[in-house]
């Protein structure tokens, strides 16, 4: 039997999450799985954005922080449930970068870089600023999600780190279907079709200002819940979920593991979250690896880690 | 009157380092169709290494040109280790190498330097000069006359000498440039250590004021880049009055609504002008050679 | 000769555009009439594809009218010619360089094809019914221009004659009423060039209107039921491929432009 690429995916991103709690040495690796898996969302976003339609966001930073900000405020003020405020989170951030989006897609790729950059650094400016709202920069407290004790209570005990392990990496796989249902569908070819040429793309009818316009707002929802589920599980969060290094962070991920390919994304937010937490020193380091993480991929492995292994390995070469 | 005045004076100044950034994008984007995102880095650089230098004990204006060498050395470093090598990438790939150049360049400068905020004495003094009611300091009169000066010599450079007039016949058209014997990548390589060492001088002539720290740069790039589109991308003369027109926004925005939010004054009037009138101010429209 | 202007698909009525100063096409007027196929030629650099460029929407026209079944479509956006059933190939060939030659062909469906962006997303049985269809009606257009057998492979790795049949196959898809072809057999052997004249034929027979710009003279004689000819961006003569080949300022414009033998096609 043949097994389509799709199904693939989501078998092998299934497998790894059950199998390799099994090999953790301690309890905290299912918190670095989670952080890996919150990561993965907001990077499979970026693939849909950047890999499927070739458009570039250097402020999706800026929609997870309204997740994550989402999930602080509104049960408190709005007394929302967390759940629903992750959806009024993800309701936003579609309806900004929809505004947002409007103008600045309609031009090329270096309006699009510097406009998505500056509506990052204006996110995190208001949630740095509103301090009656947010606290400002010492960070805010957010409210237990409740879902583990439901799920305690249906008799599924599960630690603190393993709940957040496997409900970020369901959220994940749900995530990954949906980019891959995307792919070979009317609305995804026509926005691979305008990353190709958008010249061709508008003579076979592709509305290119509204192809765009739609996948930018599917990957910032990605983006804010990916903010949503960072915020929730550690249960306080600071203006530096929006700041411009976590913009870069996504960015670097998804194309280190391969821009094109949801598991290389993936991948890569699993090397770049791992990454700090093998070398202690990394922090010093952050900037200067990330930024070489970014020229070297560009200029000597532009399809990123994953394709180009998997390139190597059909022996195709290059 | 005198609060206007003022607010003035603090807007022309910001106004010609933005200015002077919006200079150093265009000279890039012009010969070689790169937004160079690392743009910020060099006025950092430039606030940085004079701090730097000073402080090891040299005289200031030795220390600034050292500075001003230096970035401009990275400057063309940059060209040819990391935008040459990725010549005909899709313009996303250059983005990234841009903008991964300009958060190298920062996280080397956290280790070269440190993470403080720096400065060094102002050129001619702290005295301020009254004028109408308001003050101006020394500095700023450095800034802008740097900028207006600047401005001056690059029109002269492109417009009166031959190498000058190489590189615009590259930016127009490079394969015809290269065809009439121009050596374009000579030109390439030029055009970086110049904007590189532009950027440097807004920094070097900035840092009295503005102060300088590694992290300086993505601001100057932001706003650098709000005003060369505002005053339509590739021409030098709306850098210019672009730079100017960002730094008089943002310090009427600081005077009279918000001194918070004085940074999203650039970020809100590219959003306008990508609504508006995507060519900028004295931009010409582009078309798609198909 | 009897071409009636009234039962005209496309009308360009003195169309024109500069470039930085220089009249690129000036005051160009003709029309064509479905199943009819009309060839645009003239020496290179006489504003060919500028003028097709204008009529598709991709260059703002400076001045004059491109009217599509009466209706005034000057200036507007590509996708909404796409949408009124204009359709066309390109002479530098714009191909979805990374997608599969297949890939390619569908998105010639876009417009029958787009749906819901959230059925997309869930794969919904209704997008991937749409899918399907248009991935059937694909392989029978890429089978009619030969290319079945190369219908998985990745596009950028086709040669030029493939590519340039490929892109008929994707402008076909769209169902146009009218197409435009620009330079369709560069690139193509005898043999190649022979089955595109039947397949622009067969086109043309179903009551396509086609419009088509072509170096090869000999097959531009001897399909065109009319031919527009420019110099320098004006129009010098217009009319059937008898009548226009004895035209001594056509005649005169090409030796004095030095055309070379046109490429063997």
């Amino acid at each position: 039997m043949k097994l389509s690429a799709k199904t693939a995916t989501l078998l092998v991103l299934a497998l790894m999450i059950a199998v390799t709690p099994f090999f953790f040495p301690s309890g905290y690796y299912y918190r670095v799985g989670a952080l890996i898996f919150v990561n993965g969302i907001a990077v499979t976003g970026i693939v849909i954005l950047t890999g499927y339609a070739g458009q570039i966001s250097l402020g999706h930073a800026g929609f997870a922080g309204i997740g994550a900000y989402a999930c602080a405020l509104a049960p408190v003020h709005l007394g929302l449930h967390p759940a629903l405020a992750v959806v009024l989170g993800a309701a936003i951030s579609a309806v900004l970068a929809w505004l947002v989006g409007r103008p600045i897609l309609r031009l090329k790729g270096y309006y699009l870089g510097v406009a998505t950059l500056g509506f990052g650094i204006l996110v995190s400016m208001v949630l740095n600023n509103e301090r009656d709202l947010t606290r400002g920069p010492d960070g805010i407290d957010v409210p237990e999600l409740g879902l583990r004790a439901v799920l305690k209570g249906w008799g599924l005990d599960m630690t603190n780190g393993q709940f957040w392990y496997f409900f970020c990496g369901l959220i994940l796989i749900l995530g990954a279907w949906l980019a891959l249902n995307l792919y070979d569908s009317p609305t995804g070819r026509a926005l691979r079709a305008l990353h190709g040429s958008e010249i061709a793309a508008r003579t076979v009818g592709v509305d290119v200002a509204r192809m765009k316009l739609q996948a930018f707002v599917i990957s910032a929802v990605y983006a804010s819940v990916s903010g949503s589920l960072l915020a929730l599980q550690n249960k306080f969060i600071t203006p530096d979920v929006a700041g411009f290094m976590h913009s870069i962070e996504m960015v670097t991920m998804a194309v280190l593991g391969g821009v094109g390919s949801i598991l290389g994304a993936i991948l890569g937010a699993g090397i770049l979250t791992l990454l700090p937490q093998v070398l202690t020193v990394f922090a010093e380091y952050e900037q200067l690896v990330l930024g070489l993480v970014m020229m070297l991929v560009m200029i000597f492995l532009r399809e990123g880690l994953l394709p180009s292994i998997l390139r190597r390995l059909r022996g195709t070469g290059e | 009157m005198s609060e206007l005045l003022q607010f003035l004076f603090s807007g022309v100044t910001v106004g010609a380092v933005y200015a002077l950034v919006a200079l150093g994008f265009t000279i890039i984007y012009n010969a070689s169709d790169v937004v160079n995102f690392a743009q910020g880095e060099f006025v950092m650089l430039g606030g940085m290494i004079t701090w730097f230098a000073h402080a090891a004990g040299l005289p200031l204006p030795l220390a600034a040109l050292i500075a001003i060498a230096a970035t401009a050395a990275l400057g063309v470093a940059m060209n040819k280790l990391a935008i040459e090598p990725a010549r005909g990438a899709p313009v996303v790939s250059l983005i990234i190498i841009t903008i991964g150049a300009s958060i190298f360049i920062q996280g080397a400068a956290q280790l070269v330097f440190d993470k403080q905020i720096h400065s060094f004495p102002a050129f001619s003094g702290d005295d301020p000069i009254r004028i109408g009611g308001a003050t101006i300091l020394p500095q700023s009169l450095w800034v802008i006359g740097g900028a207006l000066a600047t401005f001056v010599g690059l029109w002269v450079f492109f417009t009166r000498t031959l190498l000058g007039r190489a590189v615009l016949a590259t930016s127009n058209n490079r394969l015809a440039a290269q065809l009439v014997g121009i050596n374009t990548n000579f030109v390439m390589t030029l055009s970086f250590a110049l904007s590189a060492g532009i950027g440097a001088l807004a920094g070097v002539l900035a840092t009295p004021i503005t102060l300088t720290s590694y992290g300086v740069g993505i601001g100057f790039a932001l706003k650098g880049f709000a005003g060369a589109m505002l005053g339509g991308m590739g021409n030098p003369k709306g850098a210019l009055v672009g730079g100017f027109a960002i730094g008089l926004i943002e310090a009427m925005t600081a005077g009279y609504l918000s001194s918070q939010y004085k940074d999203a004054a650039a970020f809100i009037m590219i959003l306008l002008v990508l609504f508006f009138m995507p060519q900028g101010l004295f931009g010409r429209k582009s078309t798609d050679r198909v | 000769m009897t071409r009636d202007s009234n039962r005209a698909l496309l009308s360009v009525e003195g169309l024109g555009i500069s470039f930085g100063g220089l009249k690129a096409v000036h005051d160009v007027s003709f029309t064509v009439q479905p199943g009819e196929i009309v060839s645009v030629i003239g020496p290179n650099g006489a504003g060919k594809t500028t003028l097709f460029n204008m009529i598709s929407g991709i260059y703002q026209p400076g001045l004059g009218k491109v009217r599509l079944a009466g209706e005034d479509v000057t200036g507007i956006e590509p996708h909404l010619l796409a949408q009124r059933g204009m359709s066309r190939t390109f002479q530098n060939l714009q191909i979805f360089q990374s997608m599969t030659v297949l890939e390619n062909a569908v998105t010639g469906y876009h417009l029958a094809e787009r749906g819901p962006v959230l059925a997309d997303l869930l794969g919904l049985a209704s997008s991937r019914r749409r899918a399907r269809a248009s991935d059937e009606g694909a392989r029978k257009l890429l089978a009619r221009v030969g290319l079945e057998r190369a219908a998985e492979r990745e596009a950028g790795n086709l040669s030029y004659g493939s590519l340039k049949r490929l892109e008929i196959a994707r402008a076909l898809a769209l169902n146009p009423k009218i197409l435009l072809l620009d330079e369709p057999a560069a690139g193509c052997n005898a043999v190649e060039t022979e089955e595109i004249d039947l397949l622009i034929a067969e086109v043309a027979a179903s009551g396509v209107a086609i419009l088509l710009v072509e170096h090869d003279m000999k097959m531009v004689m001897r399909i065109s039921s009319h031919i527009v000819v420019l110099d320098h961006g004006e129009k010098i003569a217009e009319g059937e491929p008898a009548t226009v080949s004895q035209n001594p300022a056509v005649i005169a414009a090409y030796l004095g432009a030095e055309e070379p033998e046109a490429v063997t096609c």
